[in-house]
């Protein structure tokens, strides 16, 4: 395990610097002049450019630029946006609200998901699985944008129970419900994942040889239906909590929350090259250590995986 | 029906005067869309305390349904329809869940079929015999876990105490066999159903497993009701036989009775289809019509054996089609961390086979056989060794080279479930290898497929059907057919009858030896059942261990057996020692 483990963790070097580098390479190839863009129609004198440049090291070759960052990236100097502001405070500052964000979101949809995807393939057929398949296609063919509006309409405006935007520091209570309008999508898939696996289960041979043992119906459902069903929904929700981490950019557009999606997509539009990759690189190793997780994760739920190396 | 039933009652000596088990005239339905079909239609059984009673009968004969109808284990939508299930008196079909519950696993027991998928693979051996004990008994804690190794123990796993935190798949079958062994006793039923408890295993771990449920049963005086497709097994390990064929119970009484003595035809089918030490090799008939069994008959053909053994000699002087000089193959299982186990699969492997006829391999599962196949076939290469096909080394073969030694030797497969492809229409099969070989147009590729539709004794309309809507025997035609369409020299059949029922595999085992003597074919058959060697073998390579312990013709080896490991493997043949009625 330790050996697993330790060796997945080398893995995610050449991930980290492949992946840095690939982005630090887009970026400073898209079109465009980021010194000349700042300016707008009135451009600087020459020497203010060259200064510019220099200050930025846009005057260097890319590899040396990339370099240089990444030297700097490793003793905690991410740099600077173009409005001065140290990327490092911006990332503290929209990580932690989207993390708060995605951990409400992914318990959301785990606890709904799995209960309702269990009782759904436990009376597979009836009225209650068909409601469930009906409101899962919902979810995954409505765009997050219209649920998330409906919601707000709804609950914000109508019952009032929840304010329709989120205030500047994202308090918890305040996340409840853009955290739902995230889960939403997923929650659907999980829903579908659990039943159909429960379903499957359900059939076995050993679920058969339970009940023939004598167990409750109960007791066979939790620990041998629900247990083998859960592996296929942890991959998933592992996969999961890396796209929800790296922020939303839909939901928090509609909510107002300075997460990390809106951050980097604005980063992005104003070619901040530090910014965009220094997000990147964090989100690369938020990345590898959720699959790791979850590969952990599934060979705690799955013995036969324990001993595959 | 009815009768037979009385004949059962009167036949018996019970050791108490009341039945355990009284099946009266249970019918069983499964809903479909199509309304309800019924499986089991009017069965009845009754068996005494203390008596093993064997439900014989093909795959679809209702014989499972029937065994779990009685603790409720029906699958997907099989209802009880009509009928009582009396134990000791009391109408389990009426009994509520909660009941029900209290019957499974203390009163009555159960033992599946397959080990391989009847224990729960994330959870260890030992909390899924505890389970089973805390669900039946007071007992918790240390005494439930002093009872699970008791057991297992009983069952015959002497090291249970070191395996309980192991999981399933650290087990081999044989031994998890044992441990639902272990789990259907563990709170001293009245009465066990074993449900072809042994089919996925090896002759010799079967007849292990079988005597040790025997001594295990008679000690703690339960009741057997088994369940088997094995007609041998079932005279061999029952005093009371309950043969079924579609649904209804076509014959029952004592074992011995109706083996020496079977009076429906269903019966006298299944009898005589039985391989067993008594049958001989099958002989091609041309011309016939009559279906497949009477062919297996022992007596008269003795001459005729003769004469064809002569042929054979005469057409197989000369030099092997298929040389085979001590082929090695090893196998690095990797271990933890950077180490590596080796193990000989194939360890120095020596044979010739000689063109149009039958050299099979014999061993158990593990022995190495399967592998000498894939080597064989090129589908994986020698460790060291030669392989000579028509005296020429396969092992250089390239290219343009190896395909066509590819469409000259030819593999047909254990299981004509997953070998054939769900998506493709049978004579898109059959006709794949061509097309993949590039042979003939369009038109005369078609022209071939209803040629092999006929050498397999199939329909031509059979050539628009989808795999799913044809049984097995027909499946297992279709991949012979499509085995021979490039028109091989060699077929390499690796288990190619171990899926079927007896009736079934009888006629494979014709339809074989039928193409064999019109294609002038070699078969290199490899198997782990001696009784149908004894049907279709000239020569026979006995394996354990990676290794061949006895090579010799087919006779010499049933006769004279010379190693001890062959004599083992021909005693574990069940029903090896019955007379057959013929």
């Amino acid at each position: 395990m330790l050996w697993y483990t330790g060796k997945r963790l080398l893995q995610m070097i050449p991930v980290f610097f492949g992946a840095t580098f690939l982005i630090y390479f887009m970026v400073f190839s898209l079109p465009g002049d980021p010194i000349a863009a700042l300016y707008g129609d009135r451009p600087p004198s020459p020497g203010v450019i060259a200064q510019l440049r220099a200050e930025y090291n846009l005057d260097k070759s890319l590899i040396e630029q990339y370099l240089i960052y990444i030297g700097g990236f490793f003793q905690g100097d991410l740099g600077t946006t173009f409005s001065g502001r140290s990327v490092s405070s911006v990332m503290a500052s929209a990580f932690p609200i989207t993390a708060r964000l995605a951990m409400l979101a992914l318990a959301f949809e785990a606890f709904f998901g799995i209960l309702v995807g269990l009782v759904a393939g436990l009376r597979k057929g009836k009225l209650f699985d068909a409601s469930a398949l009906v409101v899962s296609l919902l979810l995954i063919s409505v765009p997050t944008f219209v649920i998330g509006f409906v919601l707000q309409f709804v609950f914000g405006i109508q019952l009032g129970w929840a304010r329709t935007t989120v205030s500047g520091a994202a308090p918890l209570d305040e996340l409840i419900l853009p955290a739902l309008v995230l889960a939403s999508v997923s929650f659907a898939y999980i829903v579908r994942l659990t039943r159909a696996s429960v379903s499957d289960n359900l059939n076995a041979d050993f679920v058969r040889t339970a009940t023939a043992k004598g167990l409750s119906g109960r007791r066979v459902v939790t620990v041998h239906v629900l247990r083998n069903s859960l592996v296929p929904v942890v991959t998933f929700l592992g996969v999961d909590i890396g796209s929800l981490m790296v922020g939303a950019i839909v939901t928090e557009g509609i909510f107002n929350i300075n997460g990390v999606g809106g951050t980097v997509y604005d980063a992005i539009k104003l070619g901040e090259g530090p910014t965009v990759v220094s997000f990147i690189a964090v989100m690369v190793v938020i990345f590898v250590v959720a699959n790791l997780l979850v590969d952990l994760l599934y060979a705690a739920l799955d013995p036969r995986i324990r001993y595959a190396k | 029906m009815t009768e037979l039933v009385t004949e059962t009652v009167n036949q018996t000596v019970p050791s108490s005067n009341d039945p355990l088990l009284d099946i009266r005239d249970l019918e069983v339905g499964f809903q479909t869309q199509y309304g309800v079909v019924p499986a089991v239609r009017g069965v009845s059984l009754t068996l005494y305390a203390g008596q093993t009673l064997a439900i014989v009968g093909e795959s679809g004969s209702g014989k499972t349904t029937t065994a779990q109808a009685i603790i409720n284990l029906l699958a997907g939508t099989g209802k009880v329809t009509a009928g009582e299930i009396l134990f000791e008196g009391r109408d389990l079909t009426r009994l509520s869940a909660k009941e029900m519950q209290g019957v499974r696993g203390s009163l009555i027991g159960y033992v599946p079929q397959d080990p391989m998928s009847n224990l729960n693979p994330v959870w260890n051996i030992g909390f899924q015999v505890e389970e089973a004990i805390k669900a039946n008994s007071p007992l918790r804690g240390k005494e439930a876990r002093a009872r699970t190794i008791e057991v297992l123990q009983e069952a015959g796993l002497a090291d249970a105490a070191d395996r309980l935190k192991q999981y399933p798949h650290q087990f081999s079958g044989g031994m998890r066999q044992r441990v639902l062994i272990g789990i259907g006793l563990s709170a001293r039923p009245k009465l066990l159903i074993a449900d072809e408890p042994t089919s996925a295993l090896d002759v010799t771990v079967q007849r292990q497993i079988l005597d040790h449920l025997a001594t295990l049963t008679r000690d703690y005086g339960t009741s057997v009701l088994f369940i088997t497709h094995d007609l041998g097994l079932a005279a061999e390990r029952a005093e009371q036989l309950v043969v079924m064929y579609k649904g209804k119970v076509v014959e029952s009484g004592p074992s011995q009775e109706i083996l020496a003595n079977p009076q429906h035809p269903y019966t006298q089918r299944l009898v005589a289809a039985a391989p067993s030490l008594a049958s001989r090799r099958i002989q091609a008939k041309k011309n016939q019509d009559a279906p497949a069994p009477e062919i297996f008959s022992a007596g008269g053909t003795d001459t005729a054996l003769i004469t064809r053994a002569t042929e054979r000699e005469l057409a197989a002087s000369g030099k092997d089609l298929i040389s085979v000089e001590g082929i090695t193959k090893m196998y690095r299982i990797r271990k933890s961390g950077l180490k590596y186990d080796e193990l000989l699969a194939v360890n120095d492997v020596s044979f010739g086979v000689k063109k149009g006829t039958t050299t099979a391999i014999v061993g158990e599962s593990g022995s190495g056989k399967s592998t000498v196949a894939k080597l064989i076939l090129q589908l994986e290469s020698t460790t060291s060794g030669r392989i000579e096909f028509e005296g020429r080394d396969v092992a250089g073969l390239k290219g343009r080279e190896l395909l066509n030694f590819r469409r000259r030797v030819q593999p047909v497969f254990q299981d004509p479930y997953g070998s054939l492809d769900p998506q493709y229409n049978v004579g898109n099969t059959i006709a794949e290898p061509l097309l993949a070989h590039n042979v003939g147009s369009r038109k005369e590729r078609q022209k071939r497929v209803l040629e092999l539709l006929d050498q397999v004794s199939l329909p031509a309309a059979t050539q628009f059907r989808y795999p799913s809507e044809l049984s097995g025997g027909q499946r297992q035609r279709i991949a012979i057919a499509r085995a021979l369409a490039l028109k091989p020299d060699v077929l390499v059949l690796d288990e190619a009858v171990s899926a079927l029922d007896v009736l079934v595999q009888g006629q494979i085992l014709n339809l074989l030896t039928e193409l064999q003597t019109e294609l002038g074919l070699t078969y290199l058959f490899i198997t782990h059942d001696l009784a149908v060697v004894r049907l279709v073998a000239d020569n026979v390579c006995v394996m354990q261990r990676g290794r061949i312990v006895e090579a010799a013709s087919t006779d010499e080896v049933f006769n004279n057996p010379r190693e001890l490991y062959t004599q083992e493997l021909l005693a574990a043949i069940p029903g090896a020692n019955f007379a057959f009625g013929r």
